[in-house]
């Protein structure tokens, strides 16, 4: 249990390439941190600095009050399970969880009561004997958490653990991991490239790309408010839908359409806007219209993705099975589900509105309307 | 085997001919030879041979000489292994832990393992030569008086130096290539679980090095037992007489100076079952080579 | 990762200087006179008669014939390395092939015949070999050098193992094209091979080039001697003499180390993989 306090980080390789820069996060105790981001963000290195893996080059962690630059990996206080899960092929499931208590001195009568108590937890207990090449991926994924359980440290460190699993499996572990971290409480940092288990495993997230920090904080945050272009993009699928448009006065005007924002519109100008695809539903009668020229449908059996084009930008709009599909769809949003970007920057124009209290619109039956 | 094959009826014989006639001719034929001759003692004057049954055998194992050889041949056989590998092995260890120079060092380390068992024998002799060797000179600083050549021990000395120096390279170059397959993240992991590298190493290391380990032994054994033979004949200069050899060395003498056909078979025979049983030894144990992936 | 020490340099430094120092010293002692040489002891230092003492051991007709130049000797070992290695890689490829990718009644059989040759070392079968050479009146001739080595499976195993790993789609795709085992071979698998070819030649050619024993039974006349019989050569006039020829026998070792030292240098990565990646 403890907190984890990364300050001005940066890790420098040769010839001046920077891998992370000057990176500020303030972890809790008992905090289940997810960094997120594409491959080469520097998420895995900036994990790797907090293992011990890698020097830092710039700033301090500290982990609980201690400065921990020059502290070796195995005097931190942290456990790490890796995605190839990095297991000891030539010890036996037992000797893999009792590996890191041993080199520790901790009386053999306490290593077998704390492996059978992670074995429990995990399931572990007929593989007790087996050598990590007779295991299948999910159970030598759960050999790589126990590992890391049964030492019972201030910290867990997750790189891509799930990456090497098919699909099910995933679903399946991702839940487990969460069980496992809100019963030990331990403060975790969990890194992976996938949003998905992003959005569903974190209390915080923290999207990387090229080495920086484009947002910290709650899954529902960076959802409903994201930053920046790129994490709009990142973040939710499908992707939200990003586009130019213009503010003047209280209208906004996207390719052919025009949109009032009855009083939301933050600046004007050539802005970006975002919308997400599940904001997007079909006009009602008198509403300002997106026409959306339909390319093709992807059914996904809970809704549809139809895509296809307003004006000459590409867009795609999450819609319920029950929905009559016509070759241009008529969309309306609600104004404050827009957001809007600076074009240049690609950062936040205005504040987020108050997403969660916003009421969704009733469902009403579907509407065909003629093509303009 | 492959599961596509071809089932050409005359080709297989036609590609296999070269290698199976050349092994007929120069490995079976000679070796049933040699098994042959080793119940025979050959007139010296080329008159024939009689048919002495296992006489030969007893000849050559119950000879006090042959004993001794054979108690140097052991010691010998310990000595060049175990420095070579312990040798080799620390220098791998070194050479993967570090990055810069890393190249250099490997080159450096790798390039010994051309010279012949010959050529070594001969610059190990200069090093060791009464008049002008620098470690003569460095042995007498320490009242050690040095006489390679003449005395036993000394000449032992310099036969297990020069043997050792020349086959540290090809356990470096297998060594290292041994620890370069260890997985990183395995590596890391340990990094995390344990404090002490020597601990890791023991524990962790060793363990996945162990099949090169095992490979390495008995190609070490069957060098030092038979490769050594050009270090030992430039060293001893023919003149056999007071100095360590080793059996294979025998073998040679008695057979090409001593013109004993007889004896000289025998214990090729006899070092022909050891290779067997040490072969046998090497394909169990490498059969049952735990594979961890 | 893991914070190199300078320990961790020091002991490959020593490990370094204790392996390369006594070729470097050859090389330097091999420049100065024998005369210098039993004065002052091997050098470090580079001498003034490199030019004199090579090309001496080079031209000089030397031995108890009078017969045999060091060059003639450094053509010899080249013979002996680049025909044993050419001569090894095609055998062992074909009956590698041969064992790999046909499916043939006696194909057990040939393999444990080949395999068998691994349990006897030359040095076991020495008297018997030279028996049967004399028999064959193949003493004193390069094909006698050459041709009993490679009665030996090691070519043949470093093939079949690479062979092996060659993955079957490529088969049956040519199969599919119409290629019968002949084309297959040479228009497929042995361009795929090359690396292994490479490979497989260099460690066989300082094979060749380093062997001993052999040579000294099969050749006593002195113009087939290689280097190495040279070098035995040396020692044998040494014992006795009132001051050894220490410089031209350091100069005939180095004659003798070049080329496969350089060669194992050059290419060495090729070399290593074919060592590492065909461990029997």
């Amino acid at each position: 249990m403890a907190t984890i306090d990364i300050s001005q980080v940066s890790k420098i390789y040769a010839d001046d390439v920077r891998a992370v820069h000057s990176v500020d996060i303030s972890i809790k105790d008992g905090e289940f941190i997810v960094l997120v981001g594409p491959s080469g963000c520097g998420k895995s290195t900036l994990l790797r600095m907090v293992a011990g893996l890698e020097t830092i080059s710039e700033g301090t962690v500290k982990i609980g009050d201690r400065v921990v630059n020059d502290v070796d990996p195995a005097e931190r206080d942290i456990a790490m399970v890796f995605q190839n899960y990095a297991l000891y092929p030539h010890m036996t499931v037992y000797q893999n969880l009792a590996y890191g208590l041993k080199n520790r001195g901790t009386p053999k009568a306490e290593i077998e009561e704390r492996v059978a108590e992670a074995a429990r937890m995990l399931e572990l207990q007929p593989y007790l004997d087996r050598k990590p090449r007779a295991l299948s991926g999910g159970q030598r994924q759960r050999v790589a958490m126990g590992r890391a359980t049964v030492r019972k440290p201030a910290v867990f460190l997750f790189d891509e653990p799930l990456s090497n699993l098919d699909a099910k499996l995933r679903v399946t572990m991702r839940g487990e991991i969460k069980r496992l971290q809100r019963r030990l409480n331990t403060t975790s940092i969990y890194v992976t490239h996938d949003q998905l288990e992003a959005m569903t495993l974190a209390d915080r997230l923290v999207v990387l790309n090229g080495g920086k920090i484009e947002q910290i904080g709650a899954p529902l945050e960076v959802y409903h408010a994201p930053a920046s272009t790129f994490v709009a993009s990142f973040i939710g699928s499908p992707a939200m839908n990003l586009v130019r448009g213009d503010l003047h006065g209280d209208k906004l005007a996207i390719g052919p359409a025009t949109l009032s924002l009855n009083g939301f519109a933050p600046a004007s100008g050539a802005v970006t806007v975002g919308l997400r695809a599940e904001d997007l539903r079909p006009a009602l009668p008198g509403e300002d219209v997106l026409p959306l020229k339909v390319d093709y449908v992807e059914e996904l059996g809970a809704q549809r993705l139809v895509h296809g084009q307003v004006g000459d930008q590409p867009m795609t709009a999450a819609l319920g099975p029950e929905i009559l599909l016509s070759e241009t769809m008529l969309l309306a949003i609600e104004p404050n589900r827009l957001h809007f970007f600076a074009t240049d920057t690609g950062k936040r124009i205005g504040e987020a509105s108050p997403r969660s209290f916003a009421k969704l619109p009733p469902l009403v039956a579907p509407v065909v309307m003629p093509t303009a | 085997m492959k599961r596509v094959q071809f089932n050409s009826p005359y080709l297989p014989y036609l590609f296999l001919a070269p290698q199976l006639l050349v092994i007929f001719v120069f490995f079976y034929w000679p070796s049933m030879q040699a098994i042959q001759s080793s119940f025979y003692i050959e007139d010296p004057f080329g008159f024939g041979s009689t048919f002495v049954g296992f006489s030969n055998y007893s000849d050559s194992l119950f000879n006090p000489e042959y004993y001794l050889i054979a108690k140097f041949t052991g010691i010998f056989t310990a000595l060049v292994t175990f420095f070579s590998l312990a040798i080799g092995l620390l220098l791998a260890v070194k050479a993967d832990a570090v990055i810069r120079g890393s190249a250099t060092y490997k080159t450096l380390l790798i390039s010994v393992y051309a010279i012949a068992p010959p050529v070594a024998g001969l610059i190990g002799m200069m090093f060791f030569d009464q008049h002008i060797g620098p470690f003569v000179k460095l042995a007498a600083v320490f009242g050690w008086n040095m006489q390679v050549g003449i005395n036993y021990f000394d000449t032992a000395f310099a036969m297990v130096v020069v043997s050792v120096w020349k086959q540290i390279p090809y356990n470096f170059i297998f060594f290292l290539s041994g620890l370069q397959g260890v997985p990183v993240s395995v590596r890391e992991a340990a990094y995390i679980d344990c404090r002490s590298g020597i601990r890791r190493f023991w524990t962790v290391i060793m363990p996945l090095l162990a099949p090169t380990a095992f490979f390495l032994l008995i190609i070490n054994v069957t060098y030092a037992l038979f490769d050594t033979f050009g270090v030992i004949d430039v060293m001893v200069k023919d003149k056999a007489a007071n100095n360590p050899i080793t059996l294979v060395y025998k073998v040679y003498m008695d057979g090409f100076r001593g013109n004993d056909i007889g004896g000289s078979s025998a214990q090729s025979v006899i070092l022909m079952i050891v290779v067997f049983a040490i072969t046998i030894i090497q394909f169990r144990f490498i059969e049952r080579r735990v594979h961890y992936t | 990762m893991y914070r190199t020490k300078f320990a961790d340099h020091l002991v490959l430094i020593i490990g370094a200087l204790f392996l390369i120092v006594p070729v470097i010293v050859a090389f330097m002692t091999s420049m100065h006179t024998a005369a210098e040489i039993h004065r002052t002891g091997l050098t470090l230092m580079p001498g003034d008669h490199f030019a004199e003492t090579y090309t001496k051991v080079l031209t000089q007709q030397g031995g108890f014939t009078g017969q045999i130049t060091g060059a003639r000797m450094v053509l010899n070992s080249l013979i002996l390395g680049l025909g044993f290695a050419t001569g090894k890689i095609i055998l062992s490829m074909l009956a590698a092939y041969a064992i790999v990718y046909f499916r043939f009644r006696f194909a057990t059989l040939a393999f444990w015949i080949i395999f068998t040759t691994l349990l006897l070392p030359l040095e076991v079968r020495i008297m018997p070999s030279y028996e049967v050479m004399t028999k064959l009146h193949l003493t004193n001739t390069y094909t006698g050098l050459i041709v009993p080595l490679l009665a030996s499976a090691t070519g043949t195993f470093y093939f079949r193992q690479f062979f092996k790993s060659v993955p079957e789609e490529l088969l049956e795709a040519a199969r599919i094209d119409g290629a019968g085992p002949i084309k297959f071979f040479i228009d497929i698998l042995v361009p795929l091979s090359k690396t292994m070819i490479a490979a497989i030649f260099i460690i066989m050619f300082v094979y060749g080039w380093n062997q001993y024993l052999w040579p000294m039974l099969m050749t006593t006349d002195e113009s087939f001697f290689t280097l190495m019989r040279g070098i035995k050569q040396i020692l044998q006039v040494w014992v006795g003499s009132q001051i050894p020829d220490y410089n031209e026998a350091f100069a005939l070792a180095v004659l003798a180390i070049l080329p496969p030292v350089l060669i194992v240098v050059v290419f060495q990565s090729w070399f290593i993989k074919g060592l590492t990646e065909s461990d029997k």
